[in-house]
């Protein structure tokens, strides 16, 4: 059962990484604006020959 | 009297406004002014028409022209103005009222199709802002402005940016907390776990393995994310006051010792999941109720209205001066649609004032030469010259905000519900404690410390501390979809306190800009032709109304016109010779018996009647009359008494009517009903309310554009929602009974762990079921119950 030290060890350091990715995300503005993005993802790069 | 002819007017391509004439037309597309036409041009000659296949109708009108932007190459201001700058790059912030589709968006991300020199341009839909790098060795701001505003996108420029400065609160901060408490708290519950299902006697070595690793989650819990708690505790204790942040604290000390002392002395297995629950939750309750509006500003003064600069006539020649270095005796120059920014007299040119931020009122005025116009009114029409008497800061409504209610803390407006109660609360829970202290000491000293933290654990006012937020928070959603929006939570409960209700009356209880037109007497089609097309050459608003009043028309010959402005329109028309105007321009001299804004019409010497504008009141004035009994109604106005009659029906009482008052007796009589005793709210929109908005314990701002300016105020009410005010103060008060009934559950709660708690013998599995338990419950009841009362109420 010592497995379990080596386990819980590294389900704590997973957790702590992706802690540490939620940080960084936070920190670079990635959260500032959650609204814009989803407009801007139906935008087309080029609209030829859309007539209306 | 004959109905004109009904023609559908076509909606302009570029804003969506009716076409009044067909002469603006470019690739077969009809637009309402040259300004509109002018931005499809630009954008049709730069191959972005796409624009227009996104949304119909996405640009703003364009009507207005001739607008200045010369004071952004000052430096002083560039420097202000700029986020960044160094030999290369610059990059900037611009707020942009008028973004509000997927057009805009589309448009202002490609920027850098009109100018290579722009590197980069990002829009924040929410915050409608634009943040835009260029080159500044090829570029300057003004261009960059100047191109926005010919796309139909201007800035709004202004040097005291509170919408910028309140975005960069330190909401991202908390975020962090939450994230590192919902962290330990995930792992703790993991690890907490075994000791919950009993271990077997050779896995016995583990528990203190787990108990030791979460001593180490708890601390970055408790020194991290909960030390704005401690923080807290220690500056009102500090001040004498005992808030609900103080048992908060001491729960989340005593579980932390708890914890420690436990597990090192391998007595037990310590709270560790219930104090990280805890602080989680706690975070979460404040995270809620932090809700920020990106768009509006609650704290908006003068400074946000006016101008970066003005253009001053230096030896007669012209050039901007930032507004703080304006000084007395200064010769100013405003264009039409700019605002004069400190008083000052007239000296040249013809100056129609449009006073509507400051009084609400819409219909420019005219002023003659020497006259002293005060700051804030904005000049329609031809650029006027004047002298400045008073500085920014000492103009007629600028010194409201030298007043004492502008330099006072908001805070101490009305204690909430929670303050009074944490108060009590906290004392009754010290005195329990100690209580079951003593009373377990002579028998057992170890059972009365045990009962002592026990009772600071189970007590400790989790589930109160988050009915106020959750509850308000869910009131906020219900308002902001009503079109109301409140500075924060606590004015939910200042809503539901209120016992009296001030309204100002211009543009507040009178919709500022649509007013009704009555015909008085007969026209003949052939008349209405003739008035039609001496109308439609006037930019006045009220030829503008008259027009479009009329209806699409054919226009006839014109051979002679002159206008005389602040009195109307000679002309002859298809031989006829016409007057539209004042009654002073018809009659020489006239007495205005009529109440109302009125154009006479006069066709070769015969009088045929007038055009009358009155007052329209917003819907559902006459709900607000209902609420008499409970609330006591005043009218405070600027204007003079002409509507009184009318209004009564509303107010009931001549007495609490007040006409005529300046922006300073407005604060006064706010001030002198607040001393009786009476619990204020105040309805205003122009500059000329912020005194009293500010000094009442309520100050609502009614508006009928949100992004617009509306003064410093504590909720900003939309004008279509004016006939929903009754709801909103019956939901307000329904709120606040959510809240005392969601603490009175929290209370059961407490009791029932108070009686376990006593006897000393806590386990940490009750601690860990009761407190998320509540939480739940709280929560679940506070949502369920707000959306209940807020269907009653018919606001969703």
């Amino acid at each position: 059962m010592n497995i379990i030290y080596f386990l819980i060890g590294c389900s704590v350091l997973m957790a702590l990484v992706f802690l540490g990715a939620f940080f960084w995300a936070q920190r670079s503005g990635q959260n500032d604006d959650l609204y814009t993005p989803s407009m801007r993802i139906l935008l087309d790069d080029e609209l030829k020959d859309d007539k209306k | 009297m004959t109905e004109s002819s009904t023609l559908v007017k076509p909606a302009c391509y570029h804003c969506g406004d009716d076409c009044l004439t067909t002469e603006f037309v470019s690739d077969g597309k009809q637009f309402c002014c040259h300004g509109c036409k002018s931005v499809y041009n630009i954008l049709a000659g730069s191959g972005m028409c796409s624009y227009y296949s996104y949304n119909s109708h996405p640009g703003a009108t364009r009507a207005r022209v001739d607008k200045r932007f010369d004071y952004l190459s000052e430096p002083s201001i560039l420097s202000e103005l700029l986020d960044y700058t160094d030999d290369r790059i610059s990059i900037i912030t611009l707020y942009i009222p008028h973004i509000h589709c997927s057009s805009c968006l589309w448009l202002l991300e490609q920027l850098n199709n009109f100018s290579p020199a722009i590197h980069y341009s990002r829009v924040d839909f929410l915050k409608k802002q634009l943040i835009v790098r260029f080159d500044n060795r090829q570029y300057t701001l003004q261009q960059l402005v100047e191109l926005l505003y010919d796309i139909g996108y201007e800035p709004l420029i202004s040097l005291q940016d509170i919408i910028k400065k309140q975005n960069t609160a330190d909401k991202g901060n908390l975020v962090q907390r939450i994230a590192v408490a919902g962290f330990c708290f995930g792992n703790v519950m993991l690890l907490s776990f075994p000791e919950y299902f009993g271990l077997s006697v050779y896995e016995q070595t583990f528990k203190h393995f787990f108990g030791y690793i979460n001593i180490l989650f708890s601390l970055p819990v408790v020194f991290y994310s909960g030390r704005g708690y401690f923080v807290s505790a220690w500056n009102n204790l500090k001040a004498r006051v005992l808030n609900i942040d103080f048992p908060l604290a001491l729960g989340i000390a005593v579980l932390f010792g708890r914890t420690v002392i436990e597990n090192l002395a391998h007595t037990g297995a310590g709270f560790a999941d219930t104090l990280c629950g805890l602080v989680f939750f706690l975070l979460v309750g404040k995270f809620v109720q932090q809700k920020t509006y990106h768009h509006i500003s609650f704290e908006r003064d003068y400074r946000s209205f006016f101008p970066v600069a003005v253009q001053i006539l230096d030896d007669g020649v012209e050039k901007p001066l930032p507004l703080a270095k304006l000084v007395m005796g200064q010769r100013i120059v405003i264009r039409h649609n700019e605002i004069i920014p400190a008083d000052a007299i007239l000296l040249k040119g013809n100056a129609l004032i449009d006073f509507s931020f400051v009084t609400g009122e819409s219909v420019p005025v005219n002023r003659t030469l020497g006259e002293i116009i005060y700051a804030g009114g904005r000049q329609t029409g031809e650029a006027i010259e004047l002298e400045v008497v008073k500085p920014v800061s000492q103009s007629y409504l600028t010194q409201l905000w030298n007043n004492e209610a502008f330099t006072r803390k908001q805070d101490n407006r009305m204690k909430t519900f929670n303050e009074t109660v944490s108060k009590y609360f906290t004392v009754v829970l010290i005195i329990i404690a100690v209580a079951s202290l003593l009373a377990w000491l002579p028998f057992n000293y170890h059972t009365g410390i045990d009962a002592f933290t026990a009772v600071l654990i189970v007590a400790c006012p989790c589930a109160l501390a988050l009915s106020t937020p959750f509850t308000m928070s869910a009131a906020l959603g219900i308002f902001d979809r009503n079109r109301f929006y409140l500075k924060n939570t606590a004015v939910v409960e200042q809503l539901a306190r209120v016992d009296t209700l001030v309204m100002d009356k211009t543009g507040t209880i009178t919709n500022g800009t649509s007013k009704r037109i009555i015909l008085g007497g007969d026209l003949t089609d052939k008349q209405q032709q003739i008035i039609y097309t001496a109308c439609r050459n006037s930019i006045h608003p009220l030829s503008r109304m008259i027009t479009q009043y009329l209806g699409e028309m054919r226009a006839l010959d014109i051979t002679n016109y002159k206008e005389i402005p602040g009195k109307g329109i000679n002309a002859t028309i298809a031989g006829h010779k016409v007057q539209v105007g004042s009654g002073n321009l018809i009659f020489g001299y006239f007495f205005e018996t009529k109440q109302m804004t009125r154009v006479h019409l006069m066709i070769d010497g015969e009088y045929l009647g007038y055009f009358g504008f009155d007052q329209e009141y917003r819907e559902g004035m006459e709900n607000i009359g209902l609420l008499a009994p409970q609330y006591d109604l005043y009218l405070l106005s600027g204007d003079q008494d002409h509507e009184r009659n009318e209004l009564v029906r509303f107010f009931h009482n001549d007495a609490k009517m007040f006409f005529g008052k300046s922006p300073q007796q407005k604060l006064d009589i706010i001030k002198n009903l607040q001393q009786n005793k009476h619990k204020v709210m105040m309805l205003g929109d122009g500059l000329n309310d912020s005194g009293a908005l500010k000094q009442s314990d309520l100050g609502i701002a009614v508006t009928d554009n949100v992004n617009n300016f509306s003064p410093g105020s504590d909720a900003i009410l939309d004008g279509q929602s004016f006939n929903k005010l009754p709801a909103f103060l019956r939901f307000s008060k329904d709120t606040v009974k959510i809240i005392h009934l969601s603490f009175l559950i929290s209370l059961t709660y407490n009791l029932v762990g108070l009686s376990y708690a006593v006897t000393g013998r806590l386990s940490p599995l009750v601690a860990a079921i009761l407190m998320p338990l509540s939480t739940v419950t709280i929560i679940s009841f506070t949502t369920l119950a707000t959306h209940f009362a807020a269907k009653k109420r018919k606001l969703i």
